[in-house]
């Protein structure tokens, strides 16, 4: 996957978890905390749809890399180069 | 075949934790006793109507976009938009006792100003009440000791019958002990009630009740009614396997019941003789009667959407020492929500406490005439302080404890289980685990939480130990 394509993923994973959300809309550096209100249950829910879609263990120490949608692209895309965006 | 988590019962808490599983790819499974999914909040069909059984109002509701509260956190984990669960706010209801009337609405601010005007001596307390509320986090999961509501209500209001209507609502939507009440409970539903309010969905519980049937089961959950469990076999401690009426034996690495506390445990083999004393189980039921009118409510009076009332200076909630108490109850008007097409028929129902001893005892034949006499009784005094219906009921059907026990297993059919709670749903054996009413949250949003609750915290976010 290239960067572009991780943002994407991770897009489809924030629209699934909030039905109700314009995921278009989201700024890379805002706090994803700040703009879609996510609490500590939505962040295992995006931890557990990257095992799900991708197969990639995101450990409790590195939760905080998915603060923001540019340190989650950051984070992921090193781990998720080997992986298919599914069409 | 093995499968990874099995539930026992198909009411919300158990269709909500089914859900979460199924949609990180648990193989899991829902047995159901009954032929319908529901439990306390079902339908029925009688005379081509479709009935909820509970019903009156989902407590708990936030506007679209309110994603930090119960039911917005609730629609995010499994998956469903607002609209989905199209729901339409109440116009207005309120709490009456003989001298004092104070109506509430979805707007808090309505309740805040009622309390300034009935009760100007009391509103100061009734302010900083709100705000040890407001600050409370009533949601964790640790069990803690219980704390009288009553105390602490006691050192913020004098004024006994305010104390009596704030109580009146909340207990009757949601606690489990009789008089007195947890105050992590009170905090609960005075959120839910009258922070965040009352609305209804179009289709009922038939509709909510399919749209999580036909999501749980389009991520391959699997779902067997008519089936009941039997017994629940540890060895060691440790879960082992389940045994169904018939005989059948079915392998998991997890259980999750939702039958309640101690109706689990009474199923465990080897007994856990301790745990499954009866005399711990919950005692507060109901008997509820529902009228299906040929006008409106509106055109016979009725203008709320639910009234919380009282007909006597004291407000007691407890097991009633005739077949039910007819002192006090809950009216609710189906029609008088904002819905955007008015509903086919008019409809009241109500609510009063009941004694499932004294129902339990009667023979057949005069359960049914007692059914009459009481349901008689509880309107000649509802009269006394609304309006006569009774000219225009065209169907009528009433249901008591007896009722409740016999189609959701719990025992003294008490509606709110135990006042025991497992908050943390373990229980003595290992990967045994207690979701829905007697886990804490309770009523429609309460239940559906604790399911996901519970699915997130035993199976989701840990390894299933491997039985032994
Ligand atoms: C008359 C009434 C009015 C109510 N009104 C409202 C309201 O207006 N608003 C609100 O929010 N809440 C209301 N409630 C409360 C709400 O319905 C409950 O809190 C909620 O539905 C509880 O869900 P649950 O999953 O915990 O339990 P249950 O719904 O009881 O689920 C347990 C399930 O387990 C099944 N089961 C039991 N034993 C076995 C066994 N051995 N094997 C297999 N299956 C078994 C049962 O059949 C049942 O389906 C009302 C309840 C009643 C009875």
């Amino acid at each position: 996957m290239t960067r572009d394509e991780v943002r994407q993923a991770v897009v489809s994973i924030l629209a699934d978890i909030a039905p109700d959300e314009d995921v278009s809309s989201i700024k890379d550096d805002v706090t994803l905390r700040e703009q879609m209100d996510l609490d500590s249950m939505d962040f295992l829910d995006i931890v557990m749809e990257l095992r799900k879609r991708f197969n990639v263990e995101v450990p409790e120490s590195d939760y905080q890399q998915l603060v923001s949608m540019a340190s989650c692209v950051q984070y992921l895309q090193p781990l998720l180069k080997d992986r298919q965006l599914a069409s | 075949m093995k499968y990874d988590v099995i539930i026992i019962g198909s009411g919300l808490s158990g269709l909500a934790a089914g859900i979460r599983l199924a949609m990180f790819d648990k193989k899991v499974l829902i047995v159901e006793k009954h032929t319908v999914v529901g439990g306390l909040n079902s339908f029925y069909i009688r005379k081509h109507r479709t009935i909820d059984v509970g019903l009156h109002a989902m407590t708990n509701y936030a506007p679209k976009g309110a994603r930090n509260t119960p039911l917005g956190k609730l629609l995010k984990q499994l998956r469903f938009s607002h609209d989905d669960f199209r729901l339409h706010e109440q116009e207005m209801s309120e709490i009456r006792f003989p001298d004092k009337c104070l109506r509430f609405t979805n707007d808090f601010d309505l309740l805040q100003q009622e309390v300034r005007e009935q009760f100007p001596d009391a509103m100061d307390g009734f302010m900083k009440l709100v705000a040890k509320i407001e600050s409370f986090d009533e949601l964790s999961l640790t069990t803690s000791e219980w704390t009288s509501a009553r105390d602490i209500l006691s050192d913020y209001i004098s004024n006994p019958v305010l104390i009596d209507m704030l109580f009146c609502p909340l207990m009757y939507y949601g606690n489990a002990s009789e008089r007195d009440m947890d105050f992590y409970q009170f905090v609960i539903m005075f959120k839910s009630i009258f922070m965040e309010g009352f609305a209804k969905p179009v289709g009922g519980m038939y509709y909510i009740l399919n749209l999580m049937v036909d999501r749980y089961k389009s991520l391959g959950g699997e779902l067997r009614m008519g089936v009941e469990v039997q017994s629940i076999n540890s060895a060691k401690g440790v879960f082992e396997s389940l045994t169904l009426a018939g005989g059948e034996h079915l392998q998991a690495d997890a259980v999750i019941s939702s039958m309640g506390r101690i109706e689990t445990f009474k199923r465990c083999e080897p007994a856990l003789v301790n745990e499954a004393d009866e005399s711990l189980a919950g005692q507060v039921s109901f008997m509820e009667s529902l009228f299906a009118l040929g006008r409106e409510p509106k055109d016979l009076g009725y203008e709320r959407s639910i009234v919380f009332f009282c007909t006597e200076d004291r407000f007691r909630y407890e097991v009633p020492t005739n077949l039910i108490d007819i002192s006090s109850g809950v009216l609710c008007c189906p029609n008088n929500f904002k819905y955007p097409e008015p509903l086919s028929e008019g409809m009241i129902r109500l609510t009063n406490l009941a004694s499932f001893g004294l129902w339990d005892a009667l023979p057949r034949r005069d359960y049914i005439d007692a059914k009459k006499e009481w349901r008689t009784r509880a309107l000649e005094n509802l009269f006394t302080f609304f309006p006569d219906f009774r000219d225009s009921v065209v169907f009528l059907d009433s249901f008591t404890p007896k009722t409740i026990l016999k189609y959701t297993g719990h025992l003294n059919g008490a509606v709110y289980g135990s006042p025991a709670k497992a908050k943390d749903g373990t229980t003595p054996v290992r990967n045994l685990f207690i979701c829905g009413t007697d886990q804490g949250f309770l009523g429609i949003v309460g239940a559906t939480l604790s399911g996901i609750s519970m699915a997130n915290l035993h199976i989701l976010q840990k390894k299933v130990a491997p039985s032994a």
